[in-house]
């Protein structure tokens, strides 16, 4: 029988048992969409978890340092040229060759510094911090009232709700005032011997006027962890030009070109978490230390790999006891059609032909069965991620999703349940297909 | 009538000792015991014989519904016993139209898509089939029924309704099993006077079972009688 045949005849036996039919077909419905609400539940945990985590800026980023020389110690009896070859310092040259590394976004120095600020007229010790462009995107600043900098070198500041509420009350009046910085700007002293090697740093103090564009209520993660406890934020570029006093001055005084600086770390961020090996290896090669937290985000992976599978196997179970409705149906649908069968036998069906039409009337039962399954599940999902909210509302958390359909995940469930169905459709099928058509036709 | 005026002397059917066997418990059942017998094409034959004696069976076989316990059975040439099960469905599909008793529509279907039926299973082109339902249906003049189901037809034009679909693959070989037993005698004579017609004017060959004795003798040219699975006398009608 030719395929739109064998069709036909299926949609309608599948039409003439609606009851019979529907009642299995719910049963599949049913395991698809256990299957695909578990599924979409592990993947939607580890969509939020993952998007939680790149955004602590965390998984993309390096953590650079000059290279630690402790092998050259051991060595100090038998002096090696290769063992005593100075530690590369990070210094501008160093910075730049790593911003020009493939993948790489941004290259920036960890800015924190002590400080004392005057608002309206009162003057408060606080810790500044810079914060990088990309820092943007941490989950920090989502929440924020007011806005993020208006730009990468704008006079703008960021504050800390604890700080806000020292400075005023409500906190939010203090967005749009202004707050004075003071600093101690170094100054290169002029050389006064010809060989270009200055002498030593002045110590100027200086005050910068910026403006309160926004307050944030969580302390941004900031790569690692170099935003702690800063309660005033600004942008990077001005905390750099502001050339505050910074912990390495004084060893900067020891080397012969003070004027050149150098950075205890700088901080390497890449387009993605997958990029951070290869950026890895790259600053390694370059002769610096470099540290990500690639390691631990491989074995958060590891996890969520596993849990998904256990999803699946639950889910999967019961797809296959859904499956089980299926052999029930088509075994009780040949004790009812066995005269239909013999005389489909008679007019010169061929034991495939039976055999085809019982197994497409068994896909059929699944690609229905599947696709309601998906849409049950992608209810159940939403009705998970609903209740999640609602709670989360309750105790003033921000909405989030817990549960994902992706595509894939429609396709492969229909598959499945297409698949599932047409292997439980084998033994009803050849079932069938081996009828005796005279002892089917005998009985009246 | 000489039935050799009606036969072109080549056999459409010839059965070679075919034996069927039944295994019933401790009993074995000799449904169609060393049977041989030969049918010419366009020839019209009765199968009579008591409730039991094999006729069904014999039938059956000539179908290629059944295999026989032994012996050979060919059909224009062909032994049924060394074809494979797809090739015995073709068989039953192209060269072979069945009637039952029972009438045997099915239910859900139109007269029109049971007619249909043996030629979805013969792969007929789509574009063809419209015709050959209806020169089937027109053949036993139930053009009107198309669209009913079997259970709106009367038992004539159910039986009538199964011959059309019998007969729409064009078959060479027409077997019918009691195809007026659920009959009254004027629907049965209907059905009668249309298997003459096909007989004469396609020349089909048919094989019919029945148990009434006068009405074989009216329309058949030859009559073989069974009992016990044997053939017990095979003659021209009288
Ligand atoms: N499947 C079977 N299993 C066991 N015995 C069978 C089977 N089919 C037929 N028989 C036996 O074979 C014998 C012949 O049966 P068959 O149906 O051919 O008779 P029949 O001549 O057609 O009878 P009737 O006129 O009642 O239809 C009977 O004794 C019957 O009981
Ligand atoms: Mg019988």
């Amino acid at each position: 029988m030719k395929g739109r045949d064998l069709a036909e005849l299926a949609a309608r036996n599948l039409r003439e048992a609606v009851l019979r039919n529907s009642l299995t077909t719910l049963g599949i419905a049913v395991g698809v969409a256990s299957l695909v609400a578990m599924l979409s539940l592990g993947v939607g945990l580890q969509n939020l978890a993952s998007d939680r985590l790149s955004r602590t800026g965390l998984f993309d980023a390096i953590f650079v340092t000059p290279k630690p020389n402790t092998p050259s110690f051991r060595r100090l009896e038998s002096p090696n040229p290769a063992a005593l070859t100075p530690v590369r310092p990070l210094d501008n040259d160093g910075r730049h060759q790593l911003e020009a590394l493939p993948d790489v976004i941004a290259v920036y120095p960890e800015i924190r510094f002590p400080t004392e600020i005057h608002y309206a007229g009162n003057p408060y010790a606080t810790v500044v911090a810079g914060v990088a462009p990309s820092d943007r995107n941490d989950g920090a600043f989502d929440q924020m009232k007011g806005s993020f900098f208006s730009g990468p070198s704008a006079d703008e500041a960021i504050v800390q709700i604890e700080l806000a509420r020292q400075l005023s009350t409500p906190p939010e009046a203090a967005i749009g005032k202004d707050v004075v910085l003071r600093y101690a700007e170094r100054q290169a002293l002029p050389a006064e011997s010809g060989g270009g090697k200055s002498d030593g740093y002045s110590i100027v103090p200086r005050e910068e006027r910026l403006r309160i564009v926004g307050i944030i209520e969580t302390d941004p993660a900031g790569g690692f962890g170099a935003f702690g406890r800063a309660r005033l934020f600004i942008p990077l570029k001005v905390a750099e030009t502001l050339r505050a006093a910074q912990t390495n001055d004084l060893r900067d005084l020891l080397r012969d070109t003070p004027s050149k600086r150098t950075y205890d770390s700088l901080t390497v961020r890449v387009s993605g978490a997958s990029k951070v090996k290869d950026a890895e290896d790259a600053i390694k090669n370059m002769g610096f230390a470099a540290y990500s937290l690639l390691d631990a985000s491989n074995g958060l992976n590891l996890v969520f790999r596993v849990f998904d599978m256990f999803l699946a196997i639950f889910g999967s179970l019961a797809l296959v006891v859904a499956s089980l409705g299926i052999v029930n149906t088509l075994v009780m649908a040949i004790l009812e059609r066995r005269r239909e069968i013999g005389i489909l036998k008679a007019l010169g069906a061929a034991d495939r032909d039976v055999k085809m039409l019982f197994f497409v009337e068994a896909g059929a039962m699944g690609l229905v069965g599947g696709v309601l399954g998906v849409l049950i599940g992608w209810l159940i999902g939403r009705a998970i991620n609903f209740g999640t909210n609602v709670y989360l509302a309750r105790q003033a958390l921000p909405a989030i999703s817990v549960t994902a359909v992706p595509w894939w995940m429609v396709g492969l469930a229909i598959t499945f349940s297409i698949l599932v169905s047409l292997v439980a459709g084998m033994y009803p099928a050849s079932r069938a297909a081996r009828l005796n058509p005279v002892h089917a036709l005998r009985y009246e | 009538m000489p039935m050799n005026a009606h036969t072109s002397g080549r056999a459409a059917l010839r059965l070679q000792q075919v034996t069927r066997h039944y295994q019933m418990g401790e009993t074995l059942v000799r449904a169609a015991d060393n049977v041989s017998l030969s049918i010419g094409v366009g020839e019209f034959v009765a199968l009579l014989g008591s409730s039991g004696s094999g006729k069904s069976t014999l039938l059956n076989l000539m179908a290629g519904l059944d295999r026989p316990t032994s012996g050979a059975i060919f059909a224009h040439d062909r032994n049924l016993a060394e074809m494979s099960s797809e090739e015995l469905a073709k068989h039953r599909s192209h060269t072979i139209g069945i009637v039952f008793q029972a009438f045997n529509l099915l239910p859900r279907m139109t007269l029109e898509e049971n007619v249909e039926l043996p030629l979805r299973l013969a792969e007929v082109e789509r574009s063809e089939r419209g015709a050959r339902v209806r020169e089937a249906v027109d053949r036993v003049r139930l053009s009107a029924r198309l669209s009913h189901r079997p259970s709106e037809l009367s038992g004539g034009e159910q039986q009538r309704a199964a011959l059309a679909r019998a007969l729409v693959n064009r078959p060479t070989i027409l077997l019918a099993d009691e195809p007026t037993g659920n009959l009254d005698s004027t629907t049965g004579d209907e059905i009668m006077f249309l298997l003459r017609e096909i007989n004469e004017s396609l020349g089909m060959t048919i094989v019919m079972v029945t148990h009434e004795h006068p009405r074989a003798e009216r329309f058949a040219h030859r009559l073989i009688l069974m009992g016990d699975g044997k053939v017990i006398s095979d003659g021209g009608a009288s």
